[in-house]
């Protein structure tokens, strides 16, 4: 019971306190105005260079937004407390230690799926785009794979921010990364074999793909591996973020930095 | 005058150092940009066109001073209240103006790195040669550019001062400025009733004269116009500073607390 309520009120509270979203002066320049205008950016690059068209880079960059709180909630959730001086008592707790960081990554994953919905939707409406009203429910399902597996890349951001101070940057160049070799504005057959077979490993690249063919009036089976292996990578950068948490930790005990950084 | 010189480039050269040191606003003002113009650069790649590349190539290279600009500009007095060092600021007998002006123009500088960096990723990651008319016209152009993004920069730290999360709306700002500077894409292209709001931001005429220089015409125009836009922003810009700053003194709201 006691790991359950970490899992879900100790992940709430956690994320409330450190984020401040209730703020409106956060929220609506952060996660309303800046997706929509990376979306309006792309399209326009892609009408002018006349090359794919406006669902294309609606779904991409839109999708690509949601990384930015799944990657830097995560990530706070190790900075924040350490800018908070709560970080020692965090780690001291005898509270589990998979509930505790699973448990905040959850209104993260509802977080992005947000973002990334607020994004489809303006593309809708701003570019009229079409997406068949039958699409929606697997779209709705793809995105809240992807805001998961952007997460689970979150969680393993947040461990290597015990060992690095600038999270911000951290956050900021992972979601360069994912921009430039996700697909998110070139398919990934038309980027370089190196730069798609990176992609391949990245969380993001295979929920576009995914949201793509459902937008073009894919199904679910039709997508189902796709999801597949978004949902495998999710698994494996948060499996890889929990052993380096445990990792770090333990070297920040044995070391005393846990506050050197 | 020398002192005021003198308390100018000491000024400058200090917040230049800070800001270089900085990874968040020298490193990443520089990569963030660049690997958008990346992003742009491989989506203009795929219409095998030198001559769309030529224009991308251009206004990728320009972009990212609007970065080290926009988005750091807007909060910089936030961050000095973060340090506790706005109401030193304040209370100094130098104008917050004449501190103001020359850590913008350290703003413009790292944007300066960014050019360059720019340039030469384009050159030996994308094999883009710009081809350039005229050269000296071309740097006066980008330096037009820094000193009136720096004017900008100006007036939008001023205007966020009572903005308590001001980073928030600077980082906003980023995209739309991409978006409206007719960096890469055409001003043209946009809405009709939008392109007035291109018009009113300095850089878009920086832009144009930077294209001007680049394909043999004549940048003077744009120039101008971009010298005195810029110049409307640094007068408005001043005059609210001391009206913000007046009122903050009074109403004893500088530390927004």
């Amino acid at each position: 019971v006691t790991s359950v309520r970490i899992f879900f009120i100790g992940g709430l509270i956690s994320y409330r306190a450190m984020f401040g979203w209730l703020s409106p002066w956060i929220l609506f320049p952060s996660l309303v105005v800046s997706p929509i205008c990376q979306i309006l950016l792309f399209a326009y690059i892609g009408r002018a260079a006349g090359v794919g068209d406006d669902e294309f880079y609606v779904i991409g960059n839109a999708l690509n937004y949601a990384a930015i709180p799944c990657l830097f909630a995560m990530g706070s959730t190790i900075g924040g407390e350490r800018e908070s001086q709560t970080l020692g008592i965090v780690l001291t707790s005898p509270a589990r230690r998979i509930p505790l960081f699973l448990g905040r990554s959850l209104p993260v994953i509802a977080n992005g799926w947000g973002v990334a919905m607020v994004g489809i939707v303006a593309g809708v409406v701003l570019l009229d785009v079409h997406i068949p009203a039958s699409a929606w429910p697997v779209l709705l399902l793809t995105v809240v794979v992807t805001s998961a597996s952007c997460t689970g890349l979150g969680l393993f951001m947040g461990a290597v921010a015990l060992r690095v101070r600038e999270v911000a940057v951290l956050g900021n160049v992972i979601f360069c990364v994912l921009l430039v070799f996700c697909g998110v504005n070139v398919a990934l057959v038309d980027l370089p074999a190196w730069m798609a077979a990176v992609g391949e490993w990245l969380p993001l690249t295979h929920g576009i793909q995914a949201a793509r063919e459902v937008a073009g009036g894919g199904s679910l089976r039709s997508v189902s591996g796709l999801l597949m292996r978004e949902v495998g990578l999710g698994v494996l950068y948060t499996a890889l973020g929990l052993v380096l948490l445990r990792y770090f930790e333990d070297e920040s005990r044995r070391h005393a930095t846990l506050e050197r950084v | 005058m020398k002192a005021l010189l003198h308390q100018q480039w000491v000024c400058y050269r200090l917040q230049l150092k800070v800001l270089s040191t900085s990874l968040f606003d020298g490193l990443l003002a520089v990569f963030f940009p660049l690997m958008f113009a990346t992003a742009a650069l491989m989506v203009y790649r795929l219409a095998d066109d030198p001559e769309a590349m030529q224009y991308v190539g251009l206004g990728a290279v320009i972009m990212g001073m609007w970065t080290c600009q926009g988005v750091i500009a807007a909060s910089l007095l936030t961050r000095e209240r973060w340090a506790g060092t706005l109401e030193l600021l304040v209370a100094a007998p130098t104008s917050l103006s004449k501190i103001l002006m020359p850590t913008t123009l350290a703003l413009s500088t790292i944007g300066l790195y960014c050019v360059v960096a720019t340039f030469l990723w384009e050159r030996w990651v994308f094999d883009l040669r710009l081809e350039v008319a005229s050269w000296p016209l071309f740097l006066v152009s980008v330096l037009m550019a820094a000193v009136t993004l720096a004017m900008l920069g100006f007036l939008l730290s001023v205007t966020a001062v009572r903005y308590r999360t001001s980073w928030a709306l600077g980082a906003a700002l980023e995209y739309p400025g991409w978006l409206l500077c007719g960096f890469v894409i055409p001003v043209a292209s946009l809405p009709a009733w939008i392109q007035p709001l291109s018009w009113a931001i300095p850089t878009t005429w920086a832009m144009a004269a930077v294209r001007s220089s680049a394909n043999g015409g004549s940048p003077w125009g744009d120039l101008g116009t971009c010298l005195a836009v810029g110049a409307v922003y640094a007068a408005l810009a001043t005059w609210l500073g001391r009206r913000l700053v007046d009122s903050a003194r009074r109403n004893a709201t500088l530390a927004l607390t």
